[in-house]
């Protein structure tokens, strides 16, 4: 079996993220020119990201004595504010954050309370008020408020995550061999899928999929400029390595996150490159052993963002990336030198279009009166404010779409105004 | 609700019910398609794969030598690199050899012992003449989810399915939950091991010494939430917290102790004091308490609606019809859940018997069942990683403790289609050259081959070009 794919460069490097458990996916929509359209980046960071490892709090009076041994010290901590620092991996956020181009919500969640990966995830993913709220991911919604125009979906990756599911169908690739087109045998099977509802339309997409990539994987070869379809595009990096892996496994690791995020950003830069991006990222579920488990997690988040400014270029003018995560963690340790499922967490929001600000959303501080249900950082923003100010305000879409559309039942979460 | 014709319940049986037909299976199990599977049913459980055999301890322990032998190398590393004065090479290489063997020796252990379990776990399911029984040893293996995401836990997949599912596959449900929550693999994946209990005697002395112990409540809140009463069932983190509590000193014997790698119930980590979980109340007790939990939970009728619909989404549709799901239920409370009268109730319904295949194969059930098309096995875990990775379903490897996912959306994807594709190509290039493919399509899919599928076939212009069609044709995809 010969490798047909035309550009061994990139493709060495995304079947090295594929080995890591990488996938990427786009959903989306032609008719933007890339340069100068707006666009967006959502990462899922899956297993409840714990929000006070990723901006500690380290200016309030709780913060060290409800972390004690995994809570991140002062003097490593990356100084954003009097109250906020970042976590020692994220050196590329603090650069980012001190030009006033990244930002933290530090108390923010999802209307869901169950405190289970899957009902958060799933309400995270639809943008609804509770759990199996819709089919569809509010993403996927976007784009169908967004429409008209031809929309073009690609997953890279081998299952659809639900954010990007619904009725503007998702494509998905990952390198692999390539079709080889002068066979009969995907016209004939085609042909068998007709009657086939679910087959049928996926094959075809499939088909059209890998023809798409080859192609761009060919225009994209030395450097992310160049042209394909619009849309929306989705990573995904299950829980690769062990917490605190070997420093070799944590460079190699970064640097395939770091391009994976580079050529995210080439795809977005194609002529009529995807609007918008999904990518996420698992591992975040750190019972036991956090500190060395959160820090690599930290460094590939950080490197695919990076990655991602810098594959932008001149386009990151024009980006806002949003970096979630299902849920908090406990405002304790547990015993196990880990943390449970909470409810705060935060998000990190980044991009050349971002106005200068300090925290987004109100910071209800560890005192132990003020932690939801004595046990978590009390949430006082809602997620969907997030997005729905992303969306009106940065893309552009129309607020009553949005109300109604994406974010139905979403009247009590305000629209986050005056980000960008 | 009528039944379809004996043929087609002959192809049913061995599509749906079992791991795709190897050749002769439809026809033996044409006479009687139900018969054919209630004999697969057996008090004794399901069947052992043919691995090394090695229990959960004798891993354990041989896990510990190696990394007590790599800590050795390092401080041999460290002798050598930091010491002025002459040191005493304890081997004839050089520390910082020494050491990344000993390294390279942990990880060699980890992957010699998953692939071979894994193999001769996919070579009992190409093999088997019992394929309802291998499938619903399966079901139970994703349902007690434990994965690699945890290095830990790795080398004792394995062991875990061999001890804790595949005995219990036809017991009272109780009997398995027991098992598989007091068994080193799940203890271990789900943080178990290492909680204590804040009023308990060890964190007392653990808190006089300046370290921090306490709860984890990961093991406590997915019994919960997937094992048992579902997500759905109303329960609340108090509940969670307090059978968390009920279930601390549930551990595991350390490196240092004989019972290394054995479920060990450490008192002096127990919380004391009665409990209240679900509305219960559980009076003082040490490993009694978390049992009576755990008892109480299998004896839910909320598990048993929970547990009964995974069932009937896992065989028949991802939306399943409420009559089944009522029957397994029905059957599992008059039962006390029974789980070989629940597999019968199964077999015994009219509605897991709709021609219509509902379901796709995941990426396992489609190379395990293009390998009993041919009436073959994979010969070498290579054979299975590879394509099993990139369909999104490696080996041993589910994403969460919810197990792999059990929707045609999240299998029936474009790309997925496309590798399932190459694969077959490539499958058909090794195997189709010797083999009459009419034929083959007859016994793979029997009364569930269509007409076009079966013209496709026929009018291939080559056998390679007519084993791919038949092996991606709609109705071997789907069950």
């Amino acid at each position: 079996m010969t490798d047909r794919s035309p550009s061994p460069s990139r493709r060495s490097f995304l079947a090295a993220a594929a080995s890591l458990g990488v996938a990427v996916s786009f959903v989306g929509r032609q008719a933007h020119a890339a340069d100068g359209a707006k666009k967006l980046v959502v990462v899922v960071c899956r297993g409840g990201m714990d929000g006070l490892s990723v901006a500690p709090p380290i200016g309030d009076p709780g913060y060290a004595a409800l972390r004690g041994a995994i809570a991140i010290r002062p003097e490593e901590a990356l100084e954003l504010d009097d109250t906020f620092a970042l976590h020692p991996s994220l050196t590329s956020v603090h650069a980012l954050a001190r030009q006033g181009q990244a930002r933290i919500a530090p108390a923010i969640a999802t209307p869901d309370r169950a405190r289970s990966h899957f009902e958060a995830q799933d309400v995270l993913e639809t943008g609804e008020a509770k759990v199996y709220g819709a089919d569809s991911g509010w993403l996927n919604r976007t784009l169908e408020v967004m429409g008209p125009g031809k929309t073009e979906a690609l997953s890279v990756g081998t299952t659809a995550p639900l954010i990007l599911r619904g009725k503007v169908q998702a494509a998905s690739w990952s390198p692999g061999k390539g079709v080889d087109e002068a066979a009969r045998l995907p016209t004939l099977l085609q042909d068998l899928y007709k009657g086939d509802p679910l087959l049928g339309p996926a094959f075809a997409r499939g088909l059209e999929t890998e023809a798409m990539a080859q192609a761009a994987m060919t225009a994209l070869a030395p450097a992310p400029a160049s042209a394909t379809e619009g849309g929306m595009m989705m990573a995904s990096t299950p829980a690769m390595s062990q917490p605190g892996g070997r420093p070799a496994d944590n460079r190699q690791g970064r640097e395939a996150a770091r391009k994976l995020g580079s050529t995210l950003a080439g795809f977005m830069r194609q002529a009529d490159g995807p609007q918008i991006a999904a990518l996420s990222l698992d591992g975040f579920d750190t019972h036991a052993g956090q500190v060395g488990q959160i820090a690599t997690r930290l460094t590939y988040l950080d490197a695919v963002l990076d990655g991602l400014h810098e594959g932008l270029g001149p386009e990151w003018k024009n980006t806002v990336v949003v970096a979630v995560t299902e849920f908090g963690r406990t405002a304790r340790a547990n015993g196990t030198g880990g943390t449970d499922h909470g409810t705060g967490s935060t998000a990190l929001v980044l991009g050349g279009a971002l106005k200068r600000g300090g925290i987004i959303g109100d910071w209800p501080t560890l005192a132990e009166p003020a932690l939801f249900e004595n046990r978590d950082v009390a949430p006082t923003l809602d997620m969907r404010g997030l997005f729905k100010g992303v969306l009106i305000d940065h893309l552009g879409v129309d607020r009553a779409d949005v109300e109604k559309k994406v974010f139905v039942d979403s009247a009590g979460a305000k629209a986050v105004t005056g980000l960008v | 609700m009528s039944l379809p014709s004996k043929d087609m319940m002959a192809a049913i049986a061995a599509t749906r019910f079992g791991l795709g037909a190897r050749p002769g299976e439809i026809e033996a199990a044409r006479g009687d398609p139900r018969g054919f599977l209630q004999d697969q049913v057996r008090r004794e459980g399901a069947d052992i794969p043919k691995d090394d055999g090695e229990s959960a301890p004798v891993r354990y322990a041989a896990f510990a030598d190696l990394r007590q032998e790599r800590r050795a190398a390092r401080q041999e590393t460290r002798m050598v690199a930091g010491n002025d004065m002459k040191p005493i090479p304890l081997v004839d290489a050089p520390g910082a050899n020494a050491k990344s063997d000993a390294q390279k020796e942990v990880q060699r252990y980890i992957r010699q012992k998953t692939a071979g379990d894994f193999l001769a776990r996919a070579q009992l399911a190409a093999d088997t003449e019992a394929a309802f029984r291998e499938r619903w040893a399966l079901f139970f293996a994703n349902h007690f989810t434990v994965s690699q995401t945890k290095q830990a836990a790795s080398i004792v997949i394995g062991p875990f399915e061999r001890e804790a599912i595949r005995p219990h596959a036809f017991s009272r449900f109780e009997d398995m939950l027991l098992a598989a929550s007091t068994h080193a693999a799940m203890l271990t994946y789900l943080d178990q091991a290492q909680s204590v209990g804040p009023s308990s005697p060890a964190a007392r002395y653990q808190t006089r010494k300046g370290r921090r112990t306490g709860l984890n409540e990961n093991l406590a809140r997915e019994i919960l939430e997937l094992h048992t009463v579902g997500v759905d069932a109303g329960y609340s983190q108090a509940d969670v917290t307090e059978f968390a509590r009920a279930l601390t000193g549930f551990s595991i014997g350390r490196a240092q102790d004989p019972d290394i790698g054995a479920f060990v119930f450490r008192a002096n980590t127990h919380e004391p004091g009665a409990r209240s979980i679900l509305g219960k109340a559980y009076a003082q007790g040490g490993e009694d308490q978390g049992l009576a939990v755990l008892k109480a939970l299998a004896a839910d009728p909320r598990t048993a609606r929970h547990v009964c619909g995974k069932i009937a989404r896992h065989f028949v549709a991802d939306d399943p019809p409420p009559a089944l799901v009522k029957r397994l239920e029905t059957r599992w409370i008059e039962t006390g859940g029974q789980l070989d009268e629940v597999a019968k109730a199964l077999i015994a319904a009219p509605e897991a018997w709709d021609p219509t295949p509902a379901k796709i194969k995941t990426p396992y059930e489609f190379v395990i069942s293009t390998w009993r098309a041919v009436g073959g096995r994979p010969a070498s875990f290579e054979r299975l990683n590879p394509i099993l990775t990139s369909l999104g379903q490696k080996p041993f490897y589910p994403p969460s403790p919810k197990g792999w996912p059990d929707e045609a959306g999240a299998w029936a994807s474009p790309d997925g289609l496309v590798k399932r594709m190459q694969w077959t190509q490539g499958f058909a290039a090794a195997v189709a050259d010797t083999r009459d493919p009419d034929a083959l399509a007859r016994s793979a899919l029997g009364a569930r081959l269509s007409e076009p599928t079966a013209r496709a076939v026929a009018r291939a212009e080559t056998r390679r070009e007519a084993f791919a069609l038949l092996v991606m044709s709609p109705e071997f995809q789907r069950r």
